[in-house]
């Protein structure tokens, strides 16, 4: 059997008590894929993806891994392998024995176990520290470690619950292009939890928004950013302009509107309230006359042809194509 | 420096008077603290004709030397060997149940506010009162009060709780991450606490040991009318003061202190050495 999925989630619930952390969400990952899990604190998330790992029990439904309900089973027969916020790497441990921990569980003899873990110390470029404790390292370089101690299990699915939150921006991007690159090289499915859209938009295959314990829209980046299905989302994605239409709520992305003239095509009127230069773009904030937050991203050339400031009367325009339409929040 | 009816000291390096008056404070309250200890150690090295107090005839060692002798001091060095015997047995069990406790009490259960307040309950009450207790019980139930039945039990009461309090700032800090990766590959239950949870809190666990060897080692009050015919040191200590005087017990204060203070600085140097290594930088929580 091939199953067309590494993850199915059939309308998995979670309780704590009386709060539903996670209400009945569906959804499936395909093979291979990168999944990142978006939304706001709180939003079930994270709860999803420790209930993925086994780390939470499912309160109701079911979880696939490979084709097989694992819903019932601990975490070391599920084929999934998590990496901790914190990393939670063994503080009394070197990276050695760290990334061989799995495999002294399993009664791995200790020479044919350090020998496996320095390949994977190896895999992550960590082999010049297999001697160091975690204390002394970097938190980007136990990050690594702790991947390399993930992998050693050979996973079919990969967790990462927010992996990237304790680096600097600068190490953040480098720490992307390389989880993706282990990805695609892998071949097996990597579900990343974050609260960052761009970290999501730059990495998924799969996007998935969360919102209250529900899926909002899952979908490629570019479908979820060019066609967000309400309000939420398109505000969360960010760039966006939501604004009441006729038939429900629109969102017009910021970079397609331009300061003009009231002419012929949509348009909406009010004061500057913030200019934010970007490098490339300049940002123009708008609060419209019946009191909603617009703003226009405009080329830095375009904008320094014709500047506005804070207090400035201004018009936002953009053209009909680039309305799109949405359901109801 | 008057602004607006409130006075400002100006800027400058010199520290104010209240320093020099809580420092002077901190060496009065050192002074009693060791002072009093220091004396001993001197005494104890008093020439052979001097006596318990100032002034010191020469010095000697005759005094430690006669502690090891026949007669009024027999009974020392064996009831040294009691004392050290139970006191290693309250620390194991102390270890035992406060880390097995403090685990359990890492999540809430029905009841577990009201189980931990009776379980702390004795650190408040008398500890004459207790072994007052213990030893009417052991009377109305036939049985003979003994160093390793009611004495034990009578010192329990005291260690297992400071254990329990003790232990729940050394699991404070603890990590569940740590236990859920280990779950995560592949560790049984067994394994989790064998390879993770009792090295990462060993330096806690052994600070609990020692401070439950330290109070057993010293107490008087729950163990005097607990412990039978057999004297532990304290008790042995007690009996000689208020019989005989002479420069022998500073040397016996001298020695114990000196086993106390090893067993201690040990310990310590064992545990900043672990803690050193590992650091807190791991400990943050996300």
């Amino acid at each position: 059997m091939d199953p067309r999925f590494d993850v199915e989630l059939v309308s998995v619930t979670k309780r704590f008590g009386d709060t539903v952390a996670v209400d009945g969400i569906s959804l499936r990952i395909p093979r291979a894929s990168y999944c990142c899990l978006l939304g706001p604190s709180g939003c079930g998330k994270t709860t999803t993806l420790r209930m993925i790992a086994g780390h939470e029990a499912v309160s109701d439904g079911d979880i696939l891994i490979g084709g097989q309900n694992v819903s019932n089973l601990p975490p070391v027969l599920r084929g999934t392998a998590m990496m901790f916020q914190s990393y939670a790497l063994f503080p009394h441990l070197n990276c050695l024995d760290n990334v061989a921990f799995s495999l002294k569980m399993r009664g791995v003899k200790k020479m044919e176990r350090h020998e496996r873990a320095r390949e994977f110390l190896k895999l992550v470029h960590m082999s010049d520290y297999s001697m160091r404790l975690p204390a002394q390292l970097s938190g980007g370089q136990q990050q690594r470690v702790a991947l390399a101690r993930a992998l050693i299990t050979h996973p079919k699915v990969l967790l990462l619950d927010e992996p990237l939150s304790a680096l600097d921006p600068f190490l953040r991007i480098k720490v992307r292009e390389e989880l993706k690159r282990l990805q695609r090289e892998l071949e097996i499915t990597f579900i990343h939890v974050t609260h960052s859209q761009d970290e999501a938009m730059a990495m998924a295959d799969v996007m998935v928004v969360m919102e209250d314990g529900l899926i909002r829209q899952a979908g490629a980046p570019r479908e979820v950013f060019e066609r967000p299905v309400n309000p939420f989302i398109a505000r969360f994605i960010g760039g966006h302009n939501v604004l009441p239409g006729p038939g429900g709520p629109i969102a017009i992305r910021a970079d397609r509107c331009r300061l003009g003239i009231a002419g012929n095509g949509p348009h909406i009127s009010g004061r500057v309230t913030v200019v934010e230069y970007q490098g490339t773009m300049v940002r123009v904030a708008v609060t419209t006359d019946p009191g909603d937050e617009v703003s226009a991203l405009v080329p830095d050339e375009l904008f320094h042809r014709q500047p506005v400031e804070p207090g400035d009367a201004a018009t936002l325009v953009w053209s009909e194509q680039d309305v799109h339409h949405m359901a109801q929040a | 420096m008057m602004i607006g009816g409130q006075s400002f000291r100006p800027i400058s390096d010199r520290r104010p008077w209240t320093f020099y008056a809580l420092g002077g404070l901190f060496a009065a309250y050192m002074l009693f603290l060791y002072g009093p200890m220091f004396v001993i150690y001197l005494l104890s090295f008093q020439g052979e004709n001097g006596g318990v107090t100032f002034p010191m005839v020469g010095t000697s060692t005759v005094w430690f030397q006669d502690i090891l002798k026949r007669g009024q001091m027999a009974n020392i060095p064996i009831s040294f060997g009691r004392s050290i015997s139970l006191a290693a047995l309250v620390s194991c069990i102390t270890v035992v149940f406060a880390v097995a406790a403090g685990l359990g009490f890492r999540r809430k259960f029905p009841g577990s506010g009201f189980v931990f307040y009776i379980a702390v309950a004795s650190l408040v009450m008398p500890g004459l009162l207790i072994g007052f207790g213990i030893g009417l019980g052991f009377q109305f139930l036939g049985l003979n009060t003994s160093l390793f039945t009611s004495a034990l039990g009578a010192q329990l009461t005291w260690t297992l709780p400071f254990g329990l309090f003790a232990m729940f700032a050394v699991i404070n800090r603890f990590n569940r991450a740590w236990e859920e990766a280990a779950a995560d590959l592949g560790a049984s239950a067994w394994q989790r606490l064998r390879h993770v949870t009792l090295p990462i809190l060993l330096p806690g666990i052994l600070g609990v040991a020692m401070g439950a060897l330290t109070l057993s080692y010293d107490e008087y009050a729950r163990t005097t009318l607990t412990i039978g015919p057999l004297n532990t040191l304290p008790l042995e200590l007690y009996a000689l003061i208020s019989s005989a005087t002479s420069p022998t017990l500073f040397a016996i204060g001298t020695l114990t202190t000196t086993a106390s203070f090893l067993i201690i600085t040990t310990t310590l140097i064992l545990v900043f050495r672990m803690q050193r290594r590992r650091s807190l930088a791991n400990m943050k929580v996300g």
